[in-house]
């Protein structure tokens, strides 16, 4: 290999998903640029943001899986009580209470509960005798593992990221090997339950629902988000409007063009060619975070990949979903691309987890 | 101890574990890749397959078309004089939509413009009550140097619109206001009343408020132009596009000499008081003058409210137009067309009565202003003498003479443009008995005789008698100029006409009431009919010169000129003037005199300007200053303490 004269080390970094993931921020800070109006507003934080997680992954790559495993119990517990904390002392912002200011950042803990939850629970189920994966004692340790923190985030209220880490526990159950039958049992039962939750939904909540289902009954209002977002997507074309020529986002007609609704925004300027590039590099990441997780021997390694994959797919696939109208808004950023922190802080963490379960998939590989 | 189970089968090992996972880790897979498709054709169909119709939205979101609201067509007088004209002037607008931060914009704004206080208020106040859609004027008439300093910040100023328009602007001030009245921003009504035209909400735009901007409304509008351009979600401006533009209103060419209006209103001083003056032959109204008025400029750039204030507690009425909207006694004016009446009759007009100082019906005593001896029609108008007109409308009885008055065009509604026009009343028994079910008595008979009692007219009224005794034909008046068929004679034989006009011919150039007031010239003769009306009636010096002022008797005077071959009548009413000759009569001469000789006139007015202080302009600016330096507390004029 050409690479064949740098330190081994460096030669063994999974470089495709690295050069997408580099890619991906890279592509970000040009639309944050446009999204400013030609200005580095957003994307010299966002790139500085970048470098700084960057270091993190790779810092965490190095540690032994071993580690992530007994440090997941604790995680789990100190990422709990600062959940509770933010409903004690955690600001309004936004609407909603999601934040703790520790002073030197606004600390988002249901942000962090998303990798903890999939750590936690893979540490349970490969503490759990592989015999017992039938029995109730598989079964509700995980669920009051995911339901007490997706309870307190719901409680914030936060539906996109409850979902999130009720998605991605429900993720390391299913892959954990639980009967096939529950997941069928439960779809029925959401079936029958969700009307009957919906009541219990915010009027805010309810309204972005009706409004998902049909954006046109109300362009400028709730449905706004919606129907401005396709329409950027929509009058982008193949190829775009060009760099720094979206009126959408210059406009002030997309809402949020550079947090939540970012792809948008680059839709406009760059066209399908700009999306399908994203969804590719996207695709490649979580290809490799797949065969990281099947290429594991040990259950938790297994589980926690499978899971922390899962986790960057849920990001990706609801906030592409929702720009295009096919999800409801439920204020998700697209991780890597939109401007702020706490998302690719999150999906740092997943991948120098990723980095450091392949690491040692390499040692065991080569020591047959 | 037994477990409950949820699969059957043999127990699960961890190979089968391992099994397992790699089964739902591929499903998991697939499952990803298959959304990962989705979205890819998802967003291929919104950008490529609906490209066209998301490009049209897009383009609907970013390109607006505004309205370019049209020039307002011009209204010059008779001989094309401009009277009411459009200057290029430069605006700021708030658009309270659009408003981001009110506090900062407005002191932002302040300090640009140098805006006062009270100005400041008035926009926080329209901003608090306005509908977000309605533009809040902020300023007009910029200088270059505050259009530049605002056009500078506007990148930063949300919410505000600089716009390069026209504003109206009446060159004759005053002079004008209660004949053109004057534009302002349409306000909720006349939006509603349109049927929520756009054009109406559109920056700069302004409908006619009053008088004939008001009602040549659409004829002077015209059609708005209309603006492509980009604009951003909060509608600030990003670039023009493409620009129709607008078609300007038709010209409104009015009967007024411009030149004679302005005189007549500066004729009439500081008097409150109104002047009209007519063609006799045809109709045209010539002027329309009432004083004081306000000022049609600055009422359409937004009156403020002190100087608003000033105007509604004025005693001397600025704000109606008394020549329409006001209505006196005529007193002794409405003796020429009791006259016309006696000689329709068949009354002599050689025939005298002997004046004693008054007349007697039955215990009351009916009096006259001079013991006058033996009068005959021509010498009781001359002298107006009551007891002969006592005496002779009670012979030939009230339905007679108000019928007369009535063909004269007194008490009648005249079709004109104008917004609205009291028209007062002729009585006779029928209409005393429908107003206030009551028989009609001899006294009452006795006091319509001389213009008193119920009878009460507006001065246009007034003037179209004078007109049509001089020329004989039923003319109507009118404001706008045009092709009109010849007014018709009246039915009425000639020596009636005659007997009348050498009577009022008499009244300044022989032995009459108004002999100061003959015209300076020579050749041209005026004739008139003076007349004092009471405003109050109390005991022997009601109404005289001690009296405060709003109690004194109102001066009037009706006139026409030249006496032979009559081209011009007309009508001055002095309100509380203290009587016709002393009064009205000395305006009318004045106003009679610029018709014929425009250098006399000013020479004789020059002097009396010197003595008011001032042309209108000057004494009303003085006027106004004085009004916001009076001392606080002080209760304002006509202020029911």
């Amino acid at each position: 290999m050409a690479l064949g004269f740098l330190p081994r080390p460096i030669r063994e970094l999974p470089w495709l998903m690295l050069i997408c993931v580099v890619a991906i921020a890279g592509f970000s800070t040009l639309v944050l640029y446009s999204a400013a109006g030609g200005r580095m507003t957003y994307a010299q934080p966002q790139g500085m943001r970048f470098v700084l997680f960057f270091g993190m992954a790779i810092a965490i790559s190095r540690l032994r899986p071993e580690w992530f495993k007994k440090a997941a119990f604790p995680a789990y517990v100190v990422t709990l009580v600062l959940l509770v904390v933010v409903e004690a002392l955690g600001f309004v912002g936004g609407g909603a209470q999601r934040w703790v200011n520790l002073g030197i950042i606004n600390l988002q803990p249901s942000e962090l509960m998303k990798p903890v939850i999939i750590l936690a629970c893979a540490h349970f189920y490969s503490l759990l005798p592989a015999r017992e994966i039938r029995g109730w004692s598989a079964i509700w340790p995980a669920a009051l593992l995911i339901g007490i923190p997706a309870g307190l985030i719901l409680i914030q209220p936060d539906l996109g990221t409850a979902t999130m880490v009720v998605f991605g526990g429900l993720t390391v159950m299913f892959l954990a090997g639980l009967p096939l039958r529950l997941f069928a049992g439960g779809i029925a039962f959401l079936a029958v339950a969700l009307p009957i939750a919906f009541s219990f939904l915010h009027d805010y909540q309810r309204q972005r629902v009706f409004i998902f289902m049909n954006p046109e009954t109300d362009p400028l209002g709730t449905g706004y988000h919606i129907t401005q977002s396709k329409i950027a997507i929509g009058s982008g074309g193949l190829t775009g409007v060009g760099f720094l020529n979206g009126t959408q986002s210059h406009g002030g007609y997309l809402p949020e063009p550079h947090t939540d609704f970012v792809f948008a925004t680059m839709a406009e300027e760059w066209g399908l060619a700009g999306g399908i590039f994203l969804i590719l590099a996207f695709a490649l990441i979580l290809r490799w975070g797949m065969r990281v997780a099947t290429d594991s021997r040990d259950r938790f390694s297994r589980l926690a990949a499978a899971g922390l994959t899962t986790t960057i797919f849920f990001y990706v696939a609801i906030n592409l979903m929702m720009v295009m109208g096919l999800a409801p808004v439920v204020g998700i950023p697209l991780p890597l691309f939109s401007y702020g922190g706490s998302a690719m802080m999150t999906v740092m963490i997943c991948l120098g987890v990723l980095m450091a379960i392949e690491r040692q998939n390499r040692r065991e590989a080569r020591r047959g | 101890m037994k477990r409950r189970r949820f699969g059957g089968g043999p127990p699960v090992t961890e190979a089968g574990q391992t099994q397992s996972f790699s089964r739902r880790a591929f499903v998991l897979g697939t499952l990803q890749s298959g959304v990962a498709v989705l979205l890819a054709g998802r967003m291929g169909y919104i950008a490529i397959a609906q490209n066209e119709r998301y490009r049209d939205l897009a383009e609907s979101n970013r390109v607006q078309t505004r309205l370019i609201p049209p020039r307002r067509g011009w209204i010059v007088d008779r001989h094309g004089h401009p009277m009411a004209i459009n200057r290029a002037d430069i605006r700021v607008d708030l658009i309270p939509d659009f408003i981001e931060d009110k506090d900062r914009l407005i002191a932002e704004l302040t300090r640009l413009l140098a805006l006062p206080p009270e100005e400041v208020q008035r926009i926080r106040a329209d901003l608090e009550r306005g509908e977000g859609f309605q533009p809040v004027p902020v300023a007009e008439h910029l200088t270059e140097q505050q259009y530049y300093s605002v056009k500078v910040h506007e990148p930063d100023l949300s919410g505000v619109s600089v716009l390069e328009g026209y504003s109206r602007s009446y060159p004759a001030g005053a002079a004008v206001g209660h004949l053109l009245g004057y534009v302002g921003t349409p306000n909720q009504r006349d939006y509603d009343a349109e049927n929520r035209n756009p054009l109406l909400i559109t920056p700069g735009f302004k409908v006619g408020k009053e008088g004939l901007e008001k009602v040549m409304e659409q004829r002077l509008r015209g059609r708005p132009g209309a603006a492509r351009v980009e604009v951003t979600a909060r509608g600030r401006l990003v670039r023009q596009l493409q620009t129709l533009p607008d078609v300007s209103g038709n010209a409104l060419r009015t009967t007024i000499d411009a030149e004679l209006q302005a005189f007549a209103a500066r004729r009439l001083g500081e008097e409150s008081g109104s002047c009209v003056i007519l063609d006799c032959n045809n109709g045209d109204i010539l002027a329309l003058a009432s004083m004081p008025a306000y000022d049609p400029n600055s009422f359409s750039d937004g009156i403020s409210h002190s100087e608003w204030a000033m105007m509604r507690e004025d005693e001397r009425h600025p704000l109606i137009n008394k020549t329409l909207n006001a209505l006196y006694p005529p007193g002794s004016t409405f003796k020429p067309a009791v006259a016309m009446a006696l000689m329709e009759a068949g009354v002599d007009p050689d025939e005298t009565v002997s004046c004693g100082g008054g007349y007697t019906l039955g215990s009351r005593r009916f009096g006259c202003l001079g013991v006058h001896g033996p009068m005959n029609l021509h010498r009781a108008i001359a002298k107006s003498c009551n007891t002969y007109f006592y005496t002779m409308g009670r012979r030939i009885g009230i339905e007679r003479f108000s019928a007369m008055a009535k063909r004269l065009g007194l008490g009648q509604r005249y079709d004109l443009p104008v917004v609205s026009q009291s028209y007062g009343t002729i009585p006779d028994p029928a209409w005393k008995q429908r107003r206030y079910r009551q028989e009609w008595s001899q006294a009452d008979t006795l006091n319509a005789a001389i213009g008193q009692g119920y009878v009460i007219l507006n001065p246009l009224q007034l003037a179209v008698m004078a007109a049509r005794v001089a020329s004989g034909r039923d003319v109507q008046p009118r404001l706008v100029l045009d092709r009109y068929p010849p007014a018709r004679p009246l039915p009425f034989a000639a020596a009636s006409f005659e007997a009348v006009r050498s009577g009022m011919a008499e009244v300044v150039n022989g032995n009459g009431t108004a002999g100061a007031s003959r015209l300076p010239l020579d050749g041209i003769q005026m004739a008139g009919k003076t007349g004092t009306a009471q405003v109050r009636n109390i005991g022997a010096d009601r109404g005289r010169a001690g009296a405060a002022w709003r109690y004194r008797d109102h001066g009037l005077f009706v006139f026409f000129a030249p006496v032979v071959q009559p081209r011009y009548a007309g009508a001055v009413v002095i309100e509380h003037g203290l009587g016709g000759a002393r009064a009205a009569a000395p305006v009318a001469c004045d106003v009679m005199t610029f018709l014929f000789d425009k250098a006399k006139a000013e020479e004789r007015l020059a002097p009396l300007e010197a003595q008011w202080g001032g042309n209108i302009a000057e004494r009303m600016a003085r006027r106004a200053a004085a009004w916001a330096n009076r001392p606080a507390g002080a209760p304002a004029p006509g202020d029911p303490a």
